[in-house]
């Protein structure tokens, strides 16, 4: 059963399978918080910590629960750890809590939650669902702050403002102006979420092209040599 | 009075639309709009949805949850209970059942519209248009009435987005697409041109 390796665990939440650009899930908040960094990490942070909570606990219990009312039951666990990630930011980030607002409970319905712990957790043992819920919850992570520097950068014209909402008083002084006095508000509303989307999604799909013709290339040299073997073979 | 009603409904069709002004809901929004006949069934089932479970959770909220709520049970010191933590694990849980209920309902009274919905009514449970309306009558403090409203006019407004981007979809498999934008990365493109069309109507005052 745990013939499936960690890292192929790894590269499959982080690139190959990408919760949010392959396979197109949770994607309420990607478009809807990334207008900065800030809100972009700390929605991805709290993600994070529901995918991995839930992950483990549908796991440790895959086998009590019976199959018709699967589906009811990881919806409660996950909305339990969501109400505790909800409450650990009201403790803890509370300006950045009011600024997230209604997205913080929808991650109970982000369906990249609930699809990993349908398709993955519910099938292994702790420890490869624990890791799938961490990679996964990376790679969402990674996406949302892309898309989050991307659009505070060409709409804004800053990075990493307003850090200390999450990180506390010492990233006070961490904000970049790259281009001062620029705001394009366009991509600070929400159609430019769609946009830049679009595009990463582009740039992901002639990412992968390209190394599918390296290895394809790599591929055409190798059986050019074995037949050369071959047919030396046979003439002698 | 009606005008209120009237008011409240307009601004959720347009003004706060689920899908164009909010992004709620939006994976099935994508993963659902290639052709319009399936589009309008899904539309028809999260009004449906909306229509019933919006009011439900408002119930709930105002007779449960609700700090004070549970006063009407006599009991001592019902007064002080603060359930509202429980809300999101009450809410999903409506919804969940009532989509459940309504399959159940549906197939036994009504197969014509059970059929046409098919596999879409079990998906709704994880729309997060239908929590996102809860949470927004939570966050705004709807009236039973009020709600009523709002659930009815945000399924529309949803309804009518998907209707109309899966109409531009079908006219899009004739276009000469670039190479790389071609399947989702085009349809996030005309979503978002759909969405700056309905950023105009930010502005509306009613």
């Amino acid at each position: 059963m745990s013939d499936i390796s960690l890292g192929k665990i790894s590269r499959d939440g982080l690139w190959n399978n990408n919760p949010a650009l392959v396979q197109l899930l949770g994607l309420c908040p990607l478009l809807a918080v990334t207008a900065s960094i800030v809100n972009a990490l700390g929605l991805g942070l709290a993600t994070l910590l529901v995918l991995v909570g839930s992950n483990t606990a549908v796991s440790l219990i895959r086998n009590l629960v019976p199959t018709e009312v699967r589906l009811p039951a990881f919806v409660m666990i996950i909305a339990s750890f969501v109400t505790c990630a909800e409450l650990l930011m009201k403790a803890y980030t509370f300006e950045l809590y009011q600024i997230l607002g209604i997205f913080i409970p929808l991650i109970v319905t982000n369906c990249a939650i609930l699809g990993r712990a349908d398709a993955f957790a519910a099938k292994n043992p702790v420890l490869p669902a624990a890791t799938d819920g961490l990679m996964m919850g990376l790679g969402f992570m990674a996406v949302l702050v892309l898309l989050g520097a991307m659009r505070e950068l060409f709409g804004q014209g800053t990075l990493f403002a307003g850090m200390e909402l999450l990180l506390g008083p010492m990233a006070a002084d961490w904000q970049l102006t790259v281009f001062p006095d620029y705001s394009f508000l366009f991509l600070v509303l929400p159609p430019g979420a769609f946009f830049c989307m679009g595009l990463i999604i582009a740039t992901k799909k002639a990412i992968d092209e390209r190394l599918d013709q390296r290895r394809k290339a790599a591929a055409a040299e190798t059986p050019k040599v074995s037949r050369r073997v071959r047919v030396t073979g046979t003439i002698s | 009075m009606f005008e209120h009603y009237l008011s409240l409904f307009i601004k959720a069709v347009f003004v706060e639309n689920m899908a164009l002004a909010f992004f709620l809901g939006m994976c099935t929004f994508l993963a659902v709009s290639k052709k319009i006949q399936s589009a309008i069934g899904l539309g028809v089932a999260v009004v449906v949805v909306l229509a019933v479970t919006v009011p439900v959770n408002n119930l709930i909220l105002n007779y449960l949850l609700r700090e004070g709520a549970l006063t009407w049970t006599g009991l001592e010191g019902a007064e002080s209970i603060d359930l509202s933590f429980l809300g999101y694990l009450s809410y999903i849980g409506v919804i969940a059942a009532i989509v459940q209920i309504l399959e159940m309902f549906l197939d036994k009274f009504v197969p014509a519209l059970y059929n046409a919905l098919g596999v879409f009514l079990p998906l709704i449970t994880v729309n997060c248009a239908i929590l996102g309306a809860a949470l927004f009558m939570v966050q705004r403090d709807y009236t039973f009435g009020e709600s009523v409203i709002y659930g009815v006019g945000a399924g529309f407004g949803w309804a009518l987005a998907i209707a109309a981007l899966a109409g531009i979809r079908e006219k899009l498999k004739y276009s000469d697409v670039p190479a790389g934008l071609q399947g989702l990365g085009i349809t996030f493109i005309t979503v978002g041109l759909m969405s700056l069309g309905f950023m105009s109507f930010s502005g509306v005052q009613l």
